[in-house]
């Protein structure tokens, strides 16, 4: 598995995407492309279409028009586990994790390199795997809980598992929603930290609302409204950006639809 | 987690009994019981592959009687076949009542034994398989996979029960006045055979069950049952599992339909009843979901319960039978086994006024000393 | 021509009966996400009360109104598949809600009940408890408010059941006294002869319309045309169709959701009953009634889709004209020089049993192209 690919050529790019529920434009001639090793942050009103454009990536939802490329392949129309195993993974919004397994199996089901039912059933977790699971573990202060049920985990230790099942994926990008939503302070500092460290090697792309996090990413931001990109840039610069602050403060009448 | 190894003992113990009993029953049991007890563990074989699929990966199947049904007629068919060989045409006497007088195309291969013991399995695992993979990866699931299996299941009624000529239709196939190794198949001592074969077969089946739901590949099917869409996204297919386990779990409802017939003396489009199929899954669920040797124990008392109630009020066992429906899913989803191993015992301990005191809150009690600090 | 009429005629027919069997389940199904295996013992119970009616009016006392029996069975047949619905809501349904195999399972159980309960229950004495039922759950409705208030409520309220459960008995005892027919318990099939003018057939065109069937569809399109006008126009349609979309918002907006749960499932309930009018009219009753049109009826919710009403009246109908096509063999009177192999294929399924085999794969293959039925729903809610 190649984690930089070649040079300047997008890891990821949407181009012209429209996606339709019913007539409602849900995505509208989006575009946006990440570069291999890039952390991006995306914010946006609510509504704005922030998670469609997760599920159009993933494969969840197919879009009306337009093209997803990653790698230089086509997703559209991909399965979803196949586009996971090409290298996407993705951390919902509200944390969802097996709750019928334990932490430990959890994770033991995300590192696997194998998906398929015979290997599953004949093989054994192999070593490595297993001290990457505990690695994991460690990371995310989960070792004491290796054996709950993680149904049982608090609504930030299930967002931190969730955390760790993605990066036990292994993928080449990370498309993150909302991963510091009902945490602490402290636990927000800790999530901002690793998906820094988390960049460079992956790709990492974060939906969040918090914008105190989003400053402490240091990385270049992406407004969605109504479907499309309104702006890019740095924070500073999309938080001077009047367009941004008539969004987020509707101080004058959108006439954009 | 010591907690849960103490829950291990009365298990253990639990399955020390079952095989005392089982190997007790020839000696102990008249004829007649002993052939009921044999029965019943074929369905209890049926009942551990509706628990994997139902108990472990969340598909609530109404057909299993396709499967079961299947499996019984490849037994009826090779020893009705076996048995015909003096005859006239050498075929099966009933194809003459309709003037039949040429074995069909799809008899023929069941005058091998060999064939006979892989078809039982195997024909109602592919088709498992691929009714399931048809349902499946269309993403059709929950309530919706439960109305295609009993719609599948009626469908099939249907057919064996219109089909004289190829089948005898609704009259079934009989199979104990058939041969085998020159005996009568429904013989005391032949009977006490198969009860020997159906209790090896049981545990072997345990054991195969018990193997696949253990390790990674059983973590998938909780996985399934708990969140399928959310398991497409870390790279695993969840059709291609559902797939294997359906069709694990058509295999099994053969190998008990075909050891049923050869107890229970016929094989008929009785066995595709839609009431019979829906009985199945409240065997496992009484027994409790999830845990195999909960299907295998609700599947031998609750027929046990039945036959005796039948015998003694034949009016009340639908009563008794609908309400056990509504009692188990109300007030005891997780069955009888999992009662046991849940809290259930000291529930019941405290509201009868023996209650251990508990320390602190139970979450707080396994490990307390470490408290989180991310 | 003709020939393509009487078919038409005969699927239309035959997608009537299962519209009105599949239309309660479809509002239940589709609006509380409820599969209700004992619909068809409801069915049932709508068949068993059409037969009672007409014994009551076999008597001397309602002779000369005879032929206006079928019209009073309607309305009881729904209140009385309604209550029982009712019932079954607030007993088992409710405290089942959002695990749905869970509800299939426990209504599988109350449909063994009921149908046991036809077999070791007299007639007469089973309309005297559903009596008792009705009037113990309406009075409440009917009485004044303040008498169910303050501190003698408690004893009002036994004294309404107490006097309901007396109208019950007094309905049993008279029953039982004066039909001799429904004194016993039966668990044998009992008919319904159809009054008079809804005997024989209408011509036209050289082709007989048997009325019973004509009855039956008029029914249906009067059953499909109130449920869309009281879904879609009343307030208490509103009401429904907002806690189907949210149900904790209709919570705070004060909608008593509990009412809504009651009232939809009751409709439904009801309308099975009235589709057992209906059965009673094209055959015998008896207890497994039910059973022998539950699973067509869940075929029709499969290919309609859910939530669609539109899907359910054209999947009825769709499935009629298919296994009335196949199933009579009209294939091969429509085009009677069919190529042999082609012939011998159609008289294999050439009958109504071996018609649902096919009938069941066709739809199969369309749900692999339309895996969400005729009509699916769409947009992020949509679990995929």
């Amino acid at each position: 598995m190649s984690r930089i690919v070649s040079g300047s050529r997008p890891l990821l790019e949407l181009t012209d995407i429209t996606v339709s529920f019913d007539g409602f434009l849900a995505l509208r001639d989006l575009n946006l492309s990440l570069r291999p090793g890039e952390l991006r942050a995306v914010i946006g009103p609510n509504g704005a279409g922030k998670t469609t454009f997760l599920d159009v990536i993933t494969g969840k939802v197919a879009p009306s028009s337009g093209g997803v490329l990653f790698k230089g392949r086509s997703l559209v129309g991909i399965p979803e586990h196949r586009i996971a195993r090409l290298g996407i993974g993705r951390k919902f919004q509200s944390p969802r994790v097996f709750e019928d397994l334990t932490v430990q199996n959890n994770l033991a089901l995300a590192v696997s390199r194998s998906k398929q039912p015979w290997t599953l059933l004949f093989g054994r977790i192999s070593a490595e795997q297993r001290d990457q699971v505990h690695h994991l573990m460690n990371i995310v202060n989960l070792q004491p809980r290796a054996d709950w049920r993680a149904g049982a985990l608090s609504h930030g230790q299930k967002q931190w598992l969730e955390i760790a099942m993605l990066v036990g994926q292994d993928p080449d990008l990370l498309l993150v929603d909302e991963p510091v939503a009902g945490l602490t302070d402290e636990e927000t500092d800790l999530t901002a930290d690793l998906l820094k460290s988390l960049a460079g090697d992956h790709t990492v792309l974060v939906i969040e609302h918090d914008m105190e996090f989003i400053r402490r990413l240091e990385s270049p931001v992406t407004v969605l409204h109504q479907g499309h990109v309104l702006c890019e840039g740095s924070m500073d610069q999309v938080q001077q950006d009047p367009r941004v602050i008539e969004v987020y403060l509707g101080t004058k009448e959108d006439d954009a639809q | 987690m010591n907690a849960f190894q103490q829950r291990r003992w009365p298990l253990v113990i639990l399955w020390v009994l079952i095989i005392a009993a089982i190997v007790a029953a020839p000696s102990v049991l008249p004829v007649f019981r002993l052939n009921l007890l044999g029965r019943f563990l074929a369905l209890a074989i049926v009942a551990l592959g509706i628990d994997l699929i139902w108990g472990f990966t969340g598909l609530l199947s109404l057909g299993q009687g396709i499967f079961f049904a299947l499996g019984g007629y490849a037994a009826a068919m090779y020893l009705q076949l076996n048995s015909s060989g003096d005859l006239l045409n050498g075929i099966p006497e009933f194809f003459t009542l309709y003037g039949v007088d040429r074995l069909p195309a799809f008899w023929q291969p069941f005058h091998s034994p060999w064939f006979t013991l892989v078809a039982i399995w195997l024909i109602p695992g592919l088709l498992a398989g691929l009714l399931g993979n048809l349902v499946f990866r269309n993403r059709v699931k929950g309530v919706y996979f439960s109305i295609l299996t009993q719609a599948a299941l009626l469908v099939f009624f249907n057919f064996f029960n219109g089909q004289q000529k190829l089948i005898n239709g609704t009259n079934g196939l009989k199979t104990d006045v058939t041969q085998l190794f020159g005996q009568m198949v429904g013989s005391a001592e032949m009977q006490r055979g198969f009860f020997w074969v159906t209790a090896v077969m049981v545990i072997l089946m345990w054991l195969l069950v018990r193997w696949v739901v253990r390790g990674r590949f059983g973590d998938v099917l909780i996985a399934i049952r708990d969140d399928e869409p959310r398991l497409r996204f870390a790279g695993y297919n969840p059709t291609l599992f559902k797939t294997l386990v359906f069709a694990i779990a058509g295999s099994l409802a053969g190998i008990g339909g075909a050891l049923y017939t050869v107890q229970s003396g016929i094989v008929s489009p009785q066995f595709m009843t839609v009431p019979f199929s829906i009985e199945m899954v409240i065997w496992v669920a009484v027994g409790g979901r999830g845990t195999l040797v909960g299907a295998i124990l609700g599947a031998v008392a609750i027929n046990y319960a039945k036959s005796l109630v039948s015998e003694a009020l034949p009016q009340s066992w639908l009563f008794i039978q609908g309400g056990l429906f509504i009692l188990v899913v109300t007030a005891l989803p997780e069955g009888v086994i999992g009662w046991f191993r849940g809290e259930g015992p000291r529930n019941l301990m405290s509201r009868l006024g023996f209650s251990r005191p508990i320390g602190t809150y139970p979450q707080l009690e396994v490990d307390g000393n470490d408290e989180v600090q991310p | 021509m003709q020939l393509l009429l009487e078919s038409l005629f005969n699927g239309v027919a035959i997608g009537s009966v299962l519209m009105m069997a599949a239309l309660g389940l479809a509002i239940v199904f589709g609006l509380m996400g409820v599969i209700n295996l004992a619909h068809g013992e409801l069915m049932m119970l709508g068949a068993y009360t059409t037969y009672v009616v007409q014994m009551v009016f076999k008597l001397p006392a309602f002779q000369s109104i005879y032929g206006l029996y079928v019209l009073v069975a309607i309305p009881l047949a729904f209140v009385v598949s309604g209550v029982v619905g009712i019932l079954l809501e607030r007993t088992v349904i409710r405290r089942l809600y959002g695990s749905p195999l869970e509800t299939l399972l426990a209504t599988w159980g109350v449909s063994l009940i009921l149908q046991q309960f036809v077999r070791s229950v007299p007639l007469a004495h089973a309309a005297g408890l559903i009596l008792a039922l009705v009037l113990g759950f309406g009075l409440p409705l009917v009485l004044p408010h303040r008498f169910f208030e303050g501190a003698r409520a408690r004893i009002n309220r036994a004294i309404t059941w107490a006097m309901s459960a007396l109208g019950g008995v007094l309905l049993a005892g008279v029953l039982a006294s004066q039909i001799s027919r429904i004194a016993r318990a039966t668990s044998r099939n009992v008919d319904v002869t159809a009054p008079k003018w809804m005997r024989g057939g209408i011509e036209w065109m050289d082709i007989t319309f048997p009325v019973p069937r004509l009855v039956i569809i008029v029914m249906t399109i009067v059953a499909v045309v109130g449920v869309t006008w009281f879904l879609n126009r009343s307030v208490w349609g509103m009401r429904i169709r907002a806690v189907t979309q949210n149900r904790s918002m209709s919570d705070c907006l004060g909608i008593p959701t509990d009412t809504v749960d009651v009232l939809t499932f009751g409709i439904g309930s009801g309308l099975a009953g009235v589709a057992g009018v209906a059965v009673s009219l094209l055959g015998s009753v008896g207890p497994n009634v039910g059973g022998s049109y539950i699973v067509g009826c869940f075929m029709v919710v499969v290919l309609g889709g859910v939530g669609n009403l539109l899907g359910t009246v054209l999947a009825s109908f769709a499935i009629g004209l298919l296994t009335d096509l196949i199933g009579a063999g009209r294939l091969l009177t429509i085009w009677p020089d069919m190529p042999s192999p082609l012939a011998g294929t159609v008289t294999f399924f050439a009958t109504t049993s071996m018609a649902q085999v096919l009938v069941f794969a066709l739809i199969v293959v369309f749900l692999q192209f339309r895996p969400a039925g005729l009509f699916p729903q769409k947009g992020r809610m949509v679990e995929a």
